[in-house]
């Protein structure tokens, strides 16, 4: 439509460029947006395993992936329902370290994130690897909290947040890319904000 | 685990130009638009559309609104509008919208939490989150075994309950939390266990709608009555204004 809504001005506030187009500041709250009953998963059976086109499969435990080391993510994540949320910090295992482990194969070009709720989530292989995607199980210094996938979910901020898989079990290396739950219902596969990739065709 | 099963879902459409043909004033915070949409754009019981608002310097805001109408054929959709405060959309849409105006929606959205009205379903809803859970119970009451879904929902206080005339039969249960009403069957009080356990069956997909605590809440009690976690399908409401 090329005209604009009459009568709506609009309450903009002085424009931040952390924001993507077509989203606004949810400020000091966090949306829960879930499709499932959140799990109750216990870190002394928690697994987090890459399989599929790698030289190692590999499957951590909750003591196994922290020994790994911590990194940090400090900076803003954006979901598709047009919040955003600012200047937030996560703490995991950054997938780089991860997959440096598992080795995948030449013919390696995507992922599907696996989760302990059945939920799937594809990714070329280029947005988790060069520092920016990680393993994360603290936010704002603090555990992960459930709700938000705890203990440990996929953080891809540069990506729209439902590829940020919560309560993430694993990731399968695959040679094509493979639509996963939101994917296969209409969702875009890549899911850029800054290009507003919130649907297929977009 | 996530069950798979579930309906075909229509693609998402475009963004079209609809027209406000109605405007029904359901509960002092809630009203429900009802929008012609140039071209029809099929949607299932659950699912939801996009409001983008645009002001005359390019600036827009958009927010996701579930339909409350079933599928009917028709090129018109029903949305149903919460009015949030300070909400920079819904304020818009209670305070300024008329009759006639133009307005730009695009969906359907969300192909999860649907509903296709041919196996049994149990919609568990609270506040507001009954709209899409509507959808599903217009469309159970339009089959002809209207059995198939029975509603329970949630509410603070009678006059917060939106659809109020649809709200009664063998199909529907009200449970207020605040306040009943003078010929309530049960006292005012959170949702329990024995409010949802009559309606468990184990062959029905069940549908909760509403605020992170209310899902959180109901999903629980669901479970301790008995109900499979991949049977249980949620959409949660956050405060989007």
């Amino acid at each position: 439509m090329s005209g604009f809504t009459r009568g709506f001005l609009g309450r903009r506030k002085p424009s931040d460029p952390r924001l993507p187009p077509g989203q606004y500041d949810t400020g000091r709250s966090w949306p829960v947006l879930t499709a499932e009953v959140t799990p109750k998963l216990d870190t002394a059976e928690w697994t987090f395993g890459i399989d599929g086109l790698v030289e190692q499969p590999v499957s951590w435990t909750w003591d196994e992936i922290h020994a790994l080391g911590a990194d940090t993510y400090r900076g803003d994540i954006h979901c598709v329902t047009t919040w955003s949320k600012l200047d937030m910090t996560f703490t995991g295992i950054s997938v780089d370290t991860l997959l440096a482990i598992a080795k995948p194969q030449p013919s390696a070009t995507h992922v599907l994130a696996t989760c302990h709720t059945g939920y799937t989530t594809n990714l070329p292989l280029a947005d988790v690897t060069g520092g920016k995607a990680w393993v994360a199980w603290e936010v704002d210094g603090a555990p992960l909290p459930r709700e938000h996938g705890g203990p440990a979910r996929l953080l891809v901020p540069h990506l729209y947040f439902w590829k940020s898989a919560k309560w993430v079990s694993g990731l399968r290396v695959l040679d094509h890319d493979e639509p996963g739950f939101w994917e296969e219902r209409g969702y875009h596969d890549r899911g850029d904000p800054w290009l507003e990739q919130r649907y297929q065709g977009d | 685990m996530i069950d798979d099963a579930g309906p075909e879902v229509p693609a998402v459409g475009p963004w079209q130009a609809g027209t406000v043909v109605d405007i029904r004033t359901e509960t002092p915070r809630v009203k429900t638009l009802r929008i012609a949409l140039p071209v029809a754009a099929p949607h299932l019981a659950g699912q939801h559309f996009l409001v983008r608002l645009t002001a005359p310097d390019g600036y827009t805001a958009q927010r996701s609104y579930s339909v409350a109408s079933p599928p009917d054929g028709t090129a018109e959709i029903e949305l149903t509008i919460e009015r949030l405060t300070d909400g920079e959309v819904s304020g818009f849409l209670h305070d300024e919208l008329v009759v006639g105006d133009a307005l730009e929606v695009r969906g359907p959205i969300g192909g999860w939490f649907v509903w296709s009205g041919t196996t049994p379903a149990l919609l568990v809803g609270g506040g507001s989150g009954v709209v899409p859970l509507v959808a599903m119970l217009r469309l159970a009451r339009r089959t002809p075994n209207q059995a198939l879904a029975h509603l329970v929902v949630s509410v603070r206080t009678p006059e917060d309950l939106i659809y109020a005339s649809e709200m009664s039969g063998p199909d529907v249960t009200v449970i207020h939390t605040r306040t009943q009403p003078p010929d309530g069957p049960r006292p005012a009080g959170r949702i329990a266990v024995d409010d949802l356990a009559p309606f468990v069956r184990p062959d029905a997909t069940t549908f909760i709608c509403g605020s992170t605590g209310f899902a959180e809440a109901a999903s629980n009690l669901l479970v301790d009555a008995g109900v499979a976690t991949p049977t249980i399908r949620v959409e949660r409401f956050g405060p989007t204004g």
